[in-house]
């Protein structure tokens, strides 16, 4: 958005600066997308979606469960004689109902092994509200948190935007799997110190997003004793947690430091219901502090972001319900396993690798051997080209941070079965013409290579503007913001 | 002892208040017509609870606007997967839809201004980081809501100056008051950015008149700053003289659209604090963009927004609740400052809101805002009912109340009346020149705590200690 002169002087510097983090090249993807969305039917030829990382896999188990328990709406026959009180229900506290059953979800997530004080559930306008509001809570202005890279694209508004907080990524590299090293921790620490810049934290996603996977117990005993040692805090973002698929199991920072000796007011969780359940209109996210200031000022800060009574009811009592939720999870984790490895299968089948990976809605694609020179730039032309040419909106690794060029995140949960063998139909297109493309460049003399060149594998980029150092991508950042006719407008179906 | 931020550990959340003891009175005692019928009545609570009935019935009519019904389930997926932060067109249609009727038609709004945010809590605070750096200040009329303490200042490090209004014109806002508070600002070295008005008025329960919203249009015309509206009671307007929005006046008057700015919610106007549906109203299109954005903060849910969009779609269903709703808080009103005139306890004449400003100034045994506190823990302590001092709303002048009527049955609301008629006969006796009287009730109890004038009970969503019983009641 350009912002004349008298904006500037009439809003305000948080109004009229980039760091809600939409600004950027990445709107082709989007536009794309948006201009061409893929249909089954209707649109065959359409770009198909897979940077929204979405979790609609069991649907049909909530909607069987909500036909099976009216009494769990305010506004059946069954429920209506509690619209009054929950109509009218404000307080930050939030349903008690709502709070154990969250604390419940939680602790099960974690295979029982840590149970949850509903005391210490404080909610807030999703994950994007709750790190918003952990980081007002920990820091200030101009003070900062270390971030492992890659990290979600969010961060970058979530953590800074109207909190004038910094982000320092710790980076990680593919040679080690992408491993949380405490050298690389230690490097970033000494480094920030050095330029006089204030950590007053690390935040980690665990199970991470963009890699989906998860973080061993080593790593997290590491992480608790560095954040210790230093006497800074640790936030561990683990709305990814239910969406473990295979092992190793999902080890939280909760588990972790119940036999550690550590400083229990360093130690804050973020949670959603917006990835494990799929709920991510319902707009629940949860603060949970060891720390009784936090979760006292948290509780406070929440007036901005509550969760709607009548949601809070709804899901008070969907999550209450013991068999509801196991029957859940087991079927969530196996559905998610299944449609990964159909992805992990047909990828090997074309020579893509991907990181390992058991969690997350997503898996990280290495296309390294597909760039033409291992440069940012190179890889923002091969995603033009996969947008363009292949029709797959995928999500780069630039836009997480990614030190390495030529990784990319791929969405897998949010298309049905059928999508799925499109979107794999074209990435084998895809490689194998580029393969057949370079084996014939390498048979013929430069001349006629010009012509073969001229085609498919010719990176077209419509721009050579320069890379920018937040690049984000609008459709990776929850909530979205897609251009004014996005399907997510317009869908009915 | 562990860093944490400056905002966390300083007290701008507003709630370190000597006013913890009218929310505890009310909380370890809580008024039930059964169980407890000497308890304190809490009438510090701006709820409208009056039209519940009406509402209920149109919810049992129409199953569809339910994600949970056999009607509506089949929508239960795509809405829950719905995260846009452009909201539900069907949602920000309905509610443009509502502001118009309320406004009686007299102007439109566009859909596509709408902006979601957490309750009108989080409207204010995402409007105050649009438009104002930290340091930076904003205008407001007093007496004045106590929450603005909060949802202005406190993470966003913006401050607020009083425009000081008085009882002997009935506090009416003057281009006067207005330049001086102006230039009260300008000497402290702060840089006003805005003005926010709240119309009608909370606390005091009454509407600004078109010479009044003029006035105040070219005031912050002619100093180039903001006008901010907050317009959340605004189909509390229960009998003439008729509301006037900013959205009417600039039609009216010559000014630069991009500094009016209209704050909207359903807490007040329909009873629902709890569905946390704030709205952001801007005329200028880079705070509509930038808003936008930040409601990714504290967005509606989806849920929520379904089953407002249905409601507010239903034309039928509005127009008569908006009369049900008059009809209702007109009667409470009159009745109550009937009652309340009849025992010589006088209030500002008022014609909105969920509440009445009190005149207890005769009943001070001073001037002071000391002996207003007095006044009021023997209100919670004897007479036994929860209302809100003045001095929590920043009144420059001790001795009025805010008392609430809108939150109670008509049974409650009688014991409400009656507690304050045997405690006005009981003065009265008592300021007879009778020796032997002088031992009775006005001995007034002293514990006396001056600080920060902020009550718990006043602020929404408010922080009642854990026992609340809204956590606990379930009739």
């Amino acid at each position: 958005m350009e912002f004349t002169r008298k904006n500037r002087q009439l809003l305000s510097r948080i109004a009229t600066n980039d760091r809600h983090g939409e600004n950027s090249p990445y709107f082709d993807g989007w536009k794309a997308y948006d201009s061409n969305p893929f249909h089954p039917i209707h649109n065959p030829d359409g770009v198909i979606q897979m940077g929204l990382a979405e979790n609609p896999l069991c649907f049909d188990l909530i909607e069987k469960w909500i036909r099976e328990n009216p009494d769990a709406s305010i506004c059946t026959a069954e429920g209506l004689d509690k619209f009054k009180d929950i109509a009218i229900y404000q307080d930050y506290h939030g349903l008690r109902e709502f709070r154990e059953a969250v604390a419940k979800l939680m602790g099960r997530v974690g295979g029982n092994r840590v149970t949850f004080d509903p005391n210490r559930i404080v909610m807030s306008g999703g994950a994007t509200g709750a790190n918003e509001t952990a980081i007002f809570c920990l820091a200030d202005p101009g003070d900062a948190f270390l971030v492992p890279s890659p990290y979600y694209a969010g961060f970058a508004r979530d953590l800074r935007w109207r909190t004038g907080v910094e982000i320092v990524p710790v980076h990680c590299k593919s040679s080690n799997n992408f491993r949380i090293t405490r050298a690389a921790l230690e490097e970033a620490y000494e480094k920030a110190q050095r330029s006089n810049i204030n950590i007053k934290g690390v935040i980690i996603t665990n199970p991470s997003n963009p890699l989906g996977t998860v973080l061993d117990k080593e790593t997290l005993r590491s992480l608790v004793s560095f954040v210790t040692d230093k006497k800074i805090h640790l936030v561990s973002d683990e709305i990814y947690a239910a969406t473990v698929f295979s092992s190793p199991r999902f080890i939280s920072v909760a588990e972790v430091m119940q036999d550690m000796d550590c400083n229990r007011d360093l130690i804050h969780i973020i949670y959603s219901l917006s990835k494990d359940m799929g709920f991510p209109g319902f707009r629940v996210g949860i603060v949970y502090s060891f720390n009784d200031d936090v979760t006292n000022c948290a509780r406070k800060m929440s007036s901005f972001g509550l969760v709607s009574s009548q949601t809070q009811f709804l899901l008070a009592s969907m999550l209450s319900d013991d068999e509801f939720v196991g029957n859940f999870l087991r079927e969530s984790s196996k559905r998610l396993a299944k449609r990964r490895h159909v992805f992990t299968k047909g990828l090997e089948e074309v020579g893509i690798s991907t990181i390992k990976s058991n969690a997350g809605l997503f898996f990280w694609m290495d296309m390294r051997p597909l760039l033409k020179e291992q440069t940012t730039k190179a890889e923002t032309e091969l995603w033009r080209v996969i947008i363009n040419k292949v029709k797959l909106n995928v999500s780069p690794g630039s836009s997480f941070h990614c030190s390495e060029p030529g990784w990319f995140r791929v969405c897998f949960a949010n298309m049905d079965d059928k999508t799925v063998e499109v979107a794999l139909d074209r990435i084998r297109e895809f490689v194998l013409q580029g393969k057949e493309e370079n084996n014939h460049e390498a048979d013929k003399s430069q001349g006629r290579a010009q012509r073969w060149r001229k085609q498919n594998l010719r990176l077209s980029f419509s721009s050579s503007r320069l890379y920018d150092e937040s690049l984000m991508s609008p459709h990776m950042i929850s909530p979205h913001s897609p251009i004014p006719h996005s399907p997510l407008v317009r869908a009915r179906t | 002892m562990v860093a944490i931020s400056k905002i966390a550990t300083g007290n701008g959340h507003g709630e370190d208040s000597p006013y913890f003891d009218g929310w505890k009175a009310y909380e370890t005692n809580p008024f039930h017509p059964i169980d407890r019928p000497d308890g304190v009545i809490q009438m510090g609570l701006a709820e409208n609870q009056l039209c519940f009935n009406f509402i209920k019935k149109w919810v049992m009519e129409h199953p569809e606007a339910s994600l949970c019904s056999a009607e509506g389930v089949n929508k239960f997926k795509e809405t829950a997967l719905f995260q846009d932060y452009h909201g539900m067109p069907e949602f920000r249609e309905a509610v443009a839809k509502f502001m118009g009727k309320v406004r009686g038609g007299r102007v439109k709004f566009d859909p596509d201004r709408i902006v979601m945010s957490g309750g009108a809590t989080g409207a204010h605070e995402m409007v105050a980081f649009c438009l104002a750096d930290p340091g930076e200040a904003f205008l407001v009329p007093s007496p004045y809501y106590p929450g603005f303490d909060r949802d202005l200042r406190w993470r966003t490090g913006v401050e607020l100056v009083p425009v000081v209004c008085e009882s002997s014109n009935n506090f009416k806002i003057t281009r006067a008051a207005l330049e001086a508070a102006y230039e009260k600002a300008k000497e402290a070295n702060l840089r006003v950015k805005g003005l926010l008005i709240t119309n009608p008025s909370n606390p005091l329960g009454t509407i600004l008149d078109r010479d009044t919203l003029k006035g105040i249009v070219k005031f912050i015309n002619e100093k180039n700053i903001h006008l901010i509206g907050d317009e959340i009671y605004a189909a509390t307007v229960f009998m003439e003289p008729e509301f006037v929005s900013i959205s009417e006046i600039i039609e009216e008057v010559e000014c630069n659209r991009d500094l009016i700015h209209i704050v909207y919610s359903l807490s007040k106007d329909m009873g629902f604090p709890g569905f946390r549906v704030g709205i952001v109203y801007s005329y200028n299109d880079a705070v509509v963009s930038c808003a936008r954005k930040m409601s990714s903060f504290g967005l509606v849910s989806s849920q929520t927004q379904h089953l407002i969009a249905t409601m507010l779609s239903d034309d039928d269903f509005v127009d008569s609740f908006i009369v049900e709703s008059k009809e209702q808080l007109f009667k409470r009103h009159e009745y109550f400052t009937l009652s309340l005139s009849q025992v010589g306890i006088g209030s500002l004449k008022s014609n909105a809101g969920l509440f009445i400003w009190m005149d207890l100034r005769k009943l001070l045994k001073e001037k002071t805002f000391d002996a207003e506190m007095d006044l009021w823990r023997v209100i919670i302590n004897e007479v036994k009912l929860n209302v809100s001092p003045g001095s929590s709303f920043h009144c420059d002048e001790p001795g009025w109340f805010r008392v609430c009527f809108a939150n109670m049955d008509e049974n409650t609301m009688e014991v409400a009346l009656l507690r304050i008629t045997t405690f006005m006969h009981k003065h009265n006796e008592a300021m007879a020149p009778r020796k032997l009287c002088r031992r009775a009730s006005l001995k007034l109890s002293l514990s006396r705590r001056r600080d920060d004038f902020m009550s718990q009970n006043m602020m929404s969503p408010h922080s009642p200690i854990p026992q609340s019983p809204l956590v606990r009641a379930r009739t």
